[in-house]
């Protein structure tokens, strides 16, 4: 894999760069494109969104100025000789419209719908951001949210990282048990036990508690898992030094071995934040107070019971997108900045 | 360490700040912690390390999965144990009421069955093509190429949405109305109604949940790949080594940590897999990819009746058949040298 | 000592004043889902609720519906709900509901006004309580596009017509234009039911069970299977998600991809966002079958739930918006039809100008008067939902090819019993 790692010679392409780059091209439209279309789809009016085929770029019905009248919509009318002029349709019955020339809207004519298409031009609906954000009580969601994200990324990090030295480092009896409980149970869903885990909530005093939506999920066993495997591979010898001089456990954890585990915890970090972020369904269980409302959940209530109001759903969804975005360019960034620095593994 | 000096410009500030509050808030712990360990002695002290992460466990997973227990054994639709009678195995003789068990349709719960085997093919064909996606995405970002930064944030970066938002966007572009199916007119194809087609819902599927978490496992394999020491690389190269060769000797080998990891965990969240197929096929056609958690969550709490008890009993199977199918995994990693 | 004495003299001293809570202003949380704009004016209405009475804050919660009929059950099973929630599963949750009657000033306002839905709120055996507020009545019917028809020129068919006429118009004008969907029908047990009463099912035995497979039933379903082999209904709203999974036909109506589109009253105002001016859009009148030319009743309501720690100020609250002015406004300003027989007797003056809204809400306001019986008598009935979801979930595999027809009648037969024995276990 000089091959797969470097090319033979300094200007020389092997045939897996080649592939390389072409997989990554195609990759780059696969797994973006559709994030893109998202977006654009989030400044499209409603009837645009639902429209076929779809556009990329968010479509307006052009209108027509005149004074004295109200804006009337443009259509280019496709004349029986097969050329085409634009028009403004005043009205319409069934399948025929009412047309006129932009510039002598007196002077109309009768024509077939059939022979008319609408003339568009590109315009943001920033509406579908601006309405809901003033309407709803964004900060306070937001900071309901961040609350959440980061108090639970830091209780995960720290008590899964405990969790995970002890798990690793030591031999000791019940580790095995110990283990076996957390595949186990890394196994099960939060989903098939959520009316359990809500009846334990209720007798903690924590529903409607912000705390109720950090705490369950704290002790993630893929976290504890996650961790463990990238602690089995630290050097033996430099706890066993730091045991010579005398450091207690304690301290072997917090000065030698989290260090060292810095891009595994990065990795849970971004993990955490995104699960976090992105919760719903427990969230949804716990909390029925706006107060304490998440993002994810205030989002979703533009989720009705026979309509979706798709257009502020969607522009919020990329508004909800923003911080995490942000936290996992910093984080990824870390995670190979700090293996490359150590060179260890 | 790495906390330490992290190369990066913009990221020292904010590692540096890092490393100072753990530092402060760890050695203000250190008096605490080290007179435990003069108290109970430094072999016990592991548990020490574990208890809070049990106490979490405790609380919020053991105890509701003895309820859940609970709940199987009783009927009705009460929410507290102690109101709801007595129903013995009953729930369990509901789903195993079957007159055949390789056809559901002969069972008393054929959605249950659906469901299981639904899962079962799910699982397989997920879970090679996540590895094999993520595999050959971390080989490819790995070689010496331009934008590496750029490409790896694309390719991580649908692990960002949340599983609702990922279903809806391959929804609208897999709909008749869908962008896949006017690309499809507009070279002459007809469209396809893939919702409607058990086969191809079950391909999307997969293909949209791989699309969704490969991300993910592609940086835990990034990282495995990138501390493979370069000298083992520059050795195979003096032997001109062919591009296979040291895939198959030098990478795979090498990477098998990580591999276990990656394997471990995709098959752990393929087989909880809910909201991104919920969402994207509903578990249609008809029950064409139906799955475990989809009937648990629909028996015991979407349906107007909720079902406590028979969706306990349906999560109390799933349960021990995960747990036969982790000491599986635990054996195998284990012949494979891997201490798990 | 001296600093700590001079501190709890001076808490005491706090203690005594009169704080802002000496006004015991009560704060009450009301749990709310939007389909569409109605949240907005719900907030409207409770601001002026909050002037007029300064001792009493309504906080609205606005949730995704998904947690008023997944959420909520446990949580008020739990004991944990909110004061009052707009609810639609009435029946299933009365048990929760708190019994306004003797709160009220004036409980004979609610039994004149809200008397044929009061029903719907109380559990079986209850003839007395008041449970709430109609936010909403609806009822389904069908919707065309006029202009599809002009287009084919096919005539529609007339008020008194048959589903039978309506299938094969609606083919003749799909044919004709090329529309995909020729008939449409949300996929919900809800809206077949319409169809089910019409062909003549009875829904109920004699002794008031449910006993969901009979002839009308047989008919109806023969007909709705029979309309996906020949093409009249596509299978992708059927056919394409699973169990009782809700799909509507909103977008392909709004492209005019579908000819007739059975759905409900609730969808007026967003077609009237969205289709604007790009074809007419009209309401007709249910179809008819042997028995009646029925849809469904259906509708939300915002109630009191008994765990309430203020029972006395949610009553207050509830008067208030059910009063005849603010009520009005409500339902106007929604575009909803009102559950409220006073105001839906003197009409009402939308606040539209669509002329396509205005003569959409007055067919679907007709349609009340037409609507069976038996339909008003299962939408009240407290497990309907255990009879349409079953429906709804085995005629998708039907339509799939999972299963056979009869295999289907089976199974909803076993799957609505399964669950009542469920519920009724004591």
């Amino acid at each position: 894999m000089s091959l797969l790692l470097k090319r033979r010679h300094r200007n020389q392409w092997h045939w897996t760069d080649v592939a390389a780059y072409i997989y990554l091209c195609l990759g780059v439209v696969l797994m973006f494109g559709p994030v893109i279309w998202l977006v654009m789809s989030s400044f499209k009016t409603p009837s645009a969104l639902m429209e076929f085929p779809p556009s990329l770029l968010p479509l307006t019905q052009k209108m027509a100025q005149s004074s004295g009248r109200e804006a009337l919509p443009l259509y280019t009318l496709t004349q029986a000789d097969g050329t085409s002029r634009e028009v403004v349709q005043l009205h319409r019955m069934g399948i025929m419209a009412t047309i006129a020339s932009p510039n002598h809207p007196d002077q109309t004519s009768q024509v077939s719908i059939d022979a008319l298409t609408p003339e568009r031009h590109i315009e943001f609906a920033t509406d579908n951001y601006t309405k809901p954000l003033r309407e709803f009580n964004f900060l306070r969601y937001l900071k309901n949210s961040l609350f959440v994200t980061i108090v639970a990324t830091i209780i995960t990090l720290l008590i899964n990282s405990m969790a995970a030295y002890a798990l690793s480092i030591y031999e000791f009896k019940g580790r095995t048990a110990i283990l076996l409980l957390v595949i186990g149970t890394l196994m099960i869903p939060v989903t098939v036990i959520l009316v359990p885990v809500y009846l334990v909530a209720t007798k903690l005093a924590l529903v409607n508690s912000l705390w109720g939506v950090i705490l369950p999920g704290a002790a993630t066993p893929t976290g504890v898992f996650l961790l463990r495997q990238y602690m089995l591979t630290l050097p033996r010898d430099l706890i066993e030094a730091a045991r010579m001089d005398k450091a207690s456990e304690w301290q072997i954890y917090w000065r030698i071995v989290v260090p060292l585990s810095a891009p595994a915890l990065a990795v849970l970090a971004i993990f955490s934040v995104m699960w976090r972020w992105n919760d719903f369904l427990w969230p949804l269980v716990i909390l029925n107070k706006s107060e304490v409302y998440t993002l994810q959940i205030a989002l979703n209530a533009f989720q009705g019971e026979l309509q979706v109001q798709w257009h502020y759903l969607l522009a919020m969804t990329v508004v909800t997108l923003l911080p995490v975005s942000l936290v996992f360019v910093f984080l990824q960034r870390f995670i190979t900045s700090g293996i490359a620095t150590t060179g260890m593994k | 360490m790495a906390l330490d000096k992290a190369p990066d410009q913009e990221d020292n500030f904010l590692a540096g700040l890092a490393t100072r509050l753990w530092h402060v808030t760890m050695s203000l712990a250190e008096p605490v912690m080290a007179g435990i360990q003069r108290l109970i002695g430094a072999k016990r002290m592991p548990w020490v390390f574990l208890a809070p992460n049990l106490v979490f466990f405790a609380t919020f997973v053991f105890v509701p999965l003895l309820i859940d227990f609970g709940y199987s054994l009783t009927g009705g639709t009460h929410l507290f144990l102690s109101q709801r009678p007595w129903d013995g195995s009953a729930q369990y003789g509901h789903l195993f009421n079957c007159q055949n068990f390789s056809n559901p349709n002969s069972c008393e719960q054929d959605r249950f069955w659906h469901a299981i085997f639904n899962t079962g093919t799910f699982v397989v064909f997920q879970v090679s093509a996540m590895v094999l996606a993520s595999l050959i995405t971390a080989l490819a970002l790995n070689k010496r190429i331009r934008a590496r930064g750029f490409f790896r944030a694309v390719f991580f970066f649908p692990v960002l949405l949340s599983p609702v938002v990922v279903a809806l966007i391959w929804k609208w572009i897999l709909q008749r109305d869908g962008l896949l199916n006017a690309w499809l007119t507009a070279f002459g194809g007809s469209k396809v109604l893939f919702f409607i087609s058990p086969h191809w819902a079950m391909f999307w599927a997969i293909f949209v949940s791989v699309w969704a978490h490969m991300g993910f496992y592609t940086l835990i394999l990034l990282a495995g790949l990138q501390a493979i020491p370069g000298d083992l690389y520059e050795a195979a190269q003096m032997d001109a080594t062919s591009a296979t060769r040291v895939l198959w000797r030098i990478t795979l080998p090498l990477l098998m940590p990580n591999l276990i990891v990656v394997v471990v965990l995709a098959l752990i969240k393929s087989v909880q897999t809910f909201d991104e197929v919920y969402v994207l096929t509903g578990g249609g056609p008809g029950t064409a990819t139906l799955m475990i958690v989809q009937y648990i969550y629909e028996t015991g709490f979407a349906n107007q009746v909720q079902n406590f008890g028979l969706a306990a009993a349906a999560s109390v199977v799933l349960g021990v058949a995960l747990f036969f199918l982790t000491l599986l995994q635990l054996a195998l990693s284990r012949r494979k040298g891997e201490a798990l | 000592m001296q600093f700590r004495k001079f501190v709890s003299l001076a808490a005491l001293g706090l203690g005594l004043l009169p704080s802002p809570q000496a006004f015991a202003e009560t704060t009450l949380h009301m749990m709310w889902y939007s389909d569409g704009g109605e949240g907005q004016v719900m907030q409207d209405l409770l601001n002026g609720f909050e002037k007029t009475h300064p001792d009493i804050k309504v906080v609205l919660d606005t949730v995704p519906y998904k947690a008023i009929n997944e959420s909520l059950p446990v949580q008020l099973a739990a004991g944990q709900g909110p004061d009052m929630a707009r609810v639609t599963d009435l029946g299933g949750l009365a048990r929760y509901f708190l019994d306004l009657r003797p709160l009220l000033k004036d409980p004979a306002y609610f039994d004149t006004n809200f008397g044929p839905f009061l029903p719907w709120m109380r559990v079986n055996g209850d003839t007395k309580s008041i449970g709430g507020v109609m936010t909403q009545m609806t009822v389904t019917g069908p919707f065309i596009n006029k202009t599809l028809f002009d287009q084919a020129g096919v005539a529609v068919p007339g008020p008194k017509a048959t589903w039978d006429d309506w299938a094969a118009a609606v083919k003749q004008v799909a044919d004709k234009v090329k529309a995909p969907y020729p008939l449409a029908i949300d996929r919900s047990g809800h809206r077949f039911y319409g169809i089910a009463i019409s062909m003549g099912s009875k829904v109920f035995d004699d002794k008031g069970e449910p006993a969901p497979i009979d002839d009308g039933f047989k008919e109806a379903a023969k007909r709705v299977v029979d309309w996906h082999a020949r093409g009249v209904m596509s299978k992708e709203l059927w056919g394409s998600v699973s169990g009782a999974t809700y799909l509507g036909a909103n977008d392909q109506f709004k492209n005019g991809q579908v000819v007739m589109y059975l759905s409900g009253s609730w969808q007026i105002p967003q077609f009237a966002k969205t289709i604007g001016n790009s074809f007419d859009w009209q309401a007709v009148p249910n179809p008819c079958g042997p028995a009646a030319c029925s849809g469904m009743p259906g509708g939300a309501a915002l109630v009191g739930l008994k765990e309430t720690k203020h029972p006395k100020e949610v009553a207050e609250v509830l008067e208030y918006l059910a009063s005849e002015p603010v009520l009005s406004q409500f339902y106007a300003r929604s575009l909803f039809i009102p559950g409220h027989t006073g105001i839906a007797a003197k009409g009402l003056d939308y606040k539209t100008d669509s002329p396509l809204v205005k003569a959409a809400l007055n067919v679907f306001v007709g349609q009340v008067k037409t609507t069976s019986p038996l339909a008003f008598k299962l939408q009240g009935y407290q497990y309907n939902r255990a009879i349409f979801n079953p429906v709804i979930s085995r005629l998708g595999q039907v339509i799939v090819g999972e299963m056979s027809l009869e295999d289907a009648e089976k199974r909803i037969a076993s799957d609505v019993a399964e669950q009542l024995a469920v519920a009724r276990k004591k």
